[in-house]
């Protein structure tokens, strides 16, 4: 795998040890991790082809803690990585062999719960469904559901600005958080936002949220909360093309319908969804969509009635109904359980996140199905719809020699095709480390020199999270990509395949 | 007359270059707006026109100076809207003028901010640099989130040339209830149906009459109605407009006009002032010649910020004075997208 950060500056043993002191100086000495079978279990996040062992990794359990070994770090110029649960899919927080990992598992309390102005004030450790578990009493929740709400914190959310498949109706991270307690890198800690709707000033709660842990440490988050629906039901509709399957999205959207969640898949996401947790799709289909629509029953039994009759109109093969809430959590059974699916039935699987057009759809699958010959590699395709995210699946082996790089190879042709048809690299997973080289397709040197300011603004010595989220000029320039700009490539009439 | 973006381009090379303040402006129906400031016009009214609409995309992309009203026009045709229902101040309002401002209209708790809908961003920033961020799709996480930035910042981070946003689909049914009350009783009443499952897309207290805007399908908004009670408003429609672009009667006072925005339950407070709560108790608009560092405390001091909005003296601040390391990133931040300090100096704040 491609180094993120090639020549990482040494440390030596002795300025190690010296380091270590100092942290053990105001930690506990088992919040000071430094042997190798102890960093064993950091070295990674979700995007696990990526490994690194950081040099120190260390579990704060307080803000000033916190604040304390941001201001070494930034004294003795040492990187430092934070990290939630882990699960991000982007690299986000692959350590620095270098640099400190800055663990914030510890803090996973809930400090407030106010429903009457709907917010919760909680920990960055926190848990995304434990929030809307802790509401449930006041029939409130937290709107966004990243497909690893189970174990994926919140403080990782705001870094990513995570979505999930309610995005369309509820909006993703920043359209879900109200206020933000942040440390810089000198130590200082900030409140941005407020628990007013808004602050003045910038929208630095903006800025912050998706910034990859690249502008500051977050050590509280204050969310917004909202009803939980009265109903919500869910329409499974088969097509035999993909095309009408993905015309039939535009027509539901085109009538005036925002469904709470509208997911397609294609016929090789669905029948391995379909081996693996039996929720009786339609396997002979060539794909499919499944539609929610929540809001109070009135609407819910109206709005059913309408999508049905656009499915229809559109082509729809075959069409279902959940009648109860079991019958709904069936039909999403199976979309939920894509990505482990595909861990069945290959021994490595790759989770693509181009958002594109949705206009553009036959035409993207298309050309992904020519890339998926070209290169020998399967690939299956699951899809937010109505937001038009695309998760390509390159199924592939690890353990077979070249097969990796073939696949990263593709992955970054796919990421190309996003840009080409005006949509981008990323929709929800971030770039970390592992789309880094696809900036440099997306934006050209001036806006990546904009982005550099705004870091250093922050972060005058780059030393949170260094090597992500952005590359470097150089970086770029050897990677040699094509810089596409507004869907047009260089020499735009040159065949390309 | 069209001004195409090389046209701006130049002319933001040539100030950047002599450090030659300007005053950026589109239809200058917001000029009331923010601090008193004195710079060279430039004017970009003349960068107009709708780029691309898809409306099964949910997606507008428009020149910055393209009329407010001719993007309506054109969603409205395809029964779509902007969700925030950005407030003109005039006939000649502009999307780019829209943004900079970053204000929303009455359906902001419900349906969300101006902000919120905000994809991507073209700009020029200080030193003419055309820069493109975001795009026109709704998920997006490719580097920083420059195009939100750009709303509210007043123009002092870059010269808006295109922006695309997320529009939505009308509502099918909108009706409008009224109900006589008192300010605790509306303030817990509003806090009360937001925590519920109700089509809420606006909600006002002029101190008299709660009014309360339904909007969703003909069958829910039904229930809604029989669930909640109230007296139907006859043209709920024309109060929504004239409340959001302040021509109630309210407005016409000519003391100061300061908005609060504070968490949606907070008390009514005993302040000497006529309040009038929009926004389900998040926004109040207060007039009043009580000092500023008083109603500033006021809204610090329950967790908000208060802004004046209209009238009193514009040489002073007149947004919420930031914390001192925000003061800090604001500055580093304005210097980072506008070195010289040419875009709308003092517009904002006195020092950005």
């Amino acid at each position: 795998m491609t180094d993120p950060n090639p020549q990482p500056a040494k440390i030596g043993a002795a300025e190690k040890q010296s380091l270590i002191d100092s942290l053990q100086a105001f930690l506990p000495t088992a919040s000071v991790l430094h042997r190798e079978e102890e960093l064993r279990p950091y070295e990674c996040d979700a995007l696990s082809a990526y490994r690194q062992l950081p040099l120190i990794a260390v579990l704060p359990e307080t803000v000033k803690q916190v604040q304390r070994i941001l201001r070494l770090c930034s004294a003795r110029k040492v990187p430092v990585v934070a990290r939630g649960a882990g699960t991000g899919l982007s690299g986000g927080a692959l350590p620095l062999a270098n640099g400190v990992l800055l663990s914030l598992a510890k803090f996973n309390r809930i400090l407030d719960l106010d429903p009457v102005n709907r917010v919760a004030r909680v920990q960055p450790g926190v848990r995304n469904l434990a929030i809307s578990q802790a509401a449930a009493p006041h029939a409130l929740y937290y709107a966004p559901d990243p497909s690893s709400q189970i174990a994926c914190s919140i403080g990782g959310n705001v870094a990513e600005n995570s979505g999930g498949v309610h995005c369309l109706k509820y909006g993703l991270t920043v359209h879900n958080i109200l206020k933000l307690e942040i440390v810089t890198i000198d130590g200082e800690l900030v409140t941005i936002g407020a628990d007013a709707l808004d602050s003045p000033g910038y929208d630095l709660l903006a800025l912050m949220t998706g910034s990859e842990g690249m502008l500051g440490v977050i050590v509280e988050v204050t969310v917004k909360l909202l009803p939980q629906p009265e109903s919500a039901r869910v329409i499974l509709a088969a097509f035999d093309d993909i095309e009408k399957a993905g015309s039939a999205v535009a027509c539901i959207i085109g009538a005036g319908i925002i469904p709470a969640g509208l997911e397609m898949m294609d016929k090789a996401a669905i029948c391995a969804t379909e081996d693996f947790v039996h929720a009786n799709y339609p396997t002979d289909a060539e794909a499919m969509l499944l539609c929610e629509v929540d809001g109070t029953s009135a609407e819910v039994t109206e709005q059913i009635a309408r999508v049905e009759d656009v499915l229809n109109s559109c082509g729809a093969t075959e069409i279902r109904r959940s009648n109860n809430e079991q019958e709904r959590a069936v039909f999403w059974s199976g979309r939920k359980a894509a990505f482990p699916a595909m861990g069945r039935i290959s021994p490595d699987y790759y989770c693509m996140d181009g958002t594109i057009p949705r206009r553009r759809l036959g035409e993207v699958l298309a050309r992904i199905e020519q890339l998926s010959q070209e290169y020998g590699l399967r690939i299956a395709n699951v899809f937010h719809a109505g937001d038009g995210n695309l998760h390509p699946l390159i199924l592939y082996d690890a353990n077979k020699p070249g097969e990796l790089e073939r696949t990263e190879e593709l992955g970054g042709k796919i990421c190309q095709l996003c840009v080409e048809v005006g949509g981008t690299i990323t929709g929800e997973h971030g770039v970390g480390v592992e789309k880094i080289d696809q900036m440099c397709i997306q934006f050209d040197k001036s806006e990546l020199t904009q982005f550099h300011a705004v870091k250093h603004a922050f972060d005058p010595d780059g030393l949170l999270n260094p090597g992500k989220a952005v590359p470097t000029l150089h970086r770029c320039a050897e990677f040699g990509a094509m810089h596409v700009h507004g869907g047009k490539l260089p020499h735009a009439d040159l065949p390309r395949f | 007359m069209t001004l195409e973006s090389k046209d701006i381009q130049a002319i933001v090379r040539a100030a950047s270059a002599k450090g030659t303040p300007l005053r950026i402006r589109g239809g200058d129906t917001k000029a009331f707006y923010g601090r008193q400031t004195n710079g060279q016009p430039l004017d970009v009214s003349g960068h107009a026109g709708i780029i691309s609409y898809e409306p099964t995309e949910l997606v507008i992309t428009a020149r910055a100076g393209t009329r407010l009203n001719d993007i309506e026009s054109a969603l409205a045709e395809s029964n779509q809207m902007l969700p925030f229902e950005p407030p003109h101040f005039g006939d000649g309002a502009t999307l780019g003028g829209a943004v900079a401002s970053g204000i929303s209209g009455p359906a902001r708790p419900y349906t969300g901010a101006l902000r919120d809908f905000i994809l991507g961003v073209v700009c020029l920033n200080g030193e003419g640099e055309h820069l493109s961020f975001g795009g026109q799709v709704m998920k997006n996480v490719a580097g920083y989130d420059v195009s939100r930035l750009m709303a509210g910042a007043m123009g002092t981070l870059g010269v808006m040339l295109e922006l695309s946003l997320k529009v939505l689909p009308k509502p099918a049914c909108q009706l409008t209830l009224a109900f006589s009350i008192d300010d605790a009783t509306a303030i817990a009443t509003m806090a009360t149906w937001a925590a519920q499952p109700l089509p809420l897309s606006a909600a006002c207290y002029d101190g008299e009459i709660l009014r309360v805007r339904l909007s969703g399908s003909e069958s829910g908004v039904n229930a809604a109605h029989q669930k909640i009670g109230g007296e139907e408003v006859a043209d709920g429609d024309s109060y929504w407009q004239a409340l959001r672009e302040h021509r109630l009667p309210y407005f016409s006072n000519k003391q100061p006009l300061w908005r609060l925005s504070v968490p949606a339950a907070t008390p009514a407070t005993s302040t000497d002032g006529q309040w009038m709560l929009d926004w389900g108790g998040a926004q109040r608009w207060c007039v009043s010649d009580i000092p500023a560092d008083m109603i500033r405390q006021q809204a610090s001091s329950v967790g908000g910020h208060a802004i004046l909005f209209r009238g009193g003296d514009r040489t002073t601040e007149v947004f919420h004075p930031l914390t001192p390391p925000l003061v800090t990133l604001h500055r580093r931040l304005k210097d980072a997208f506008d070195p010289k300090g040419i875009l709308n100096p003092g517009r904002l704040y006195r020092d950005l």
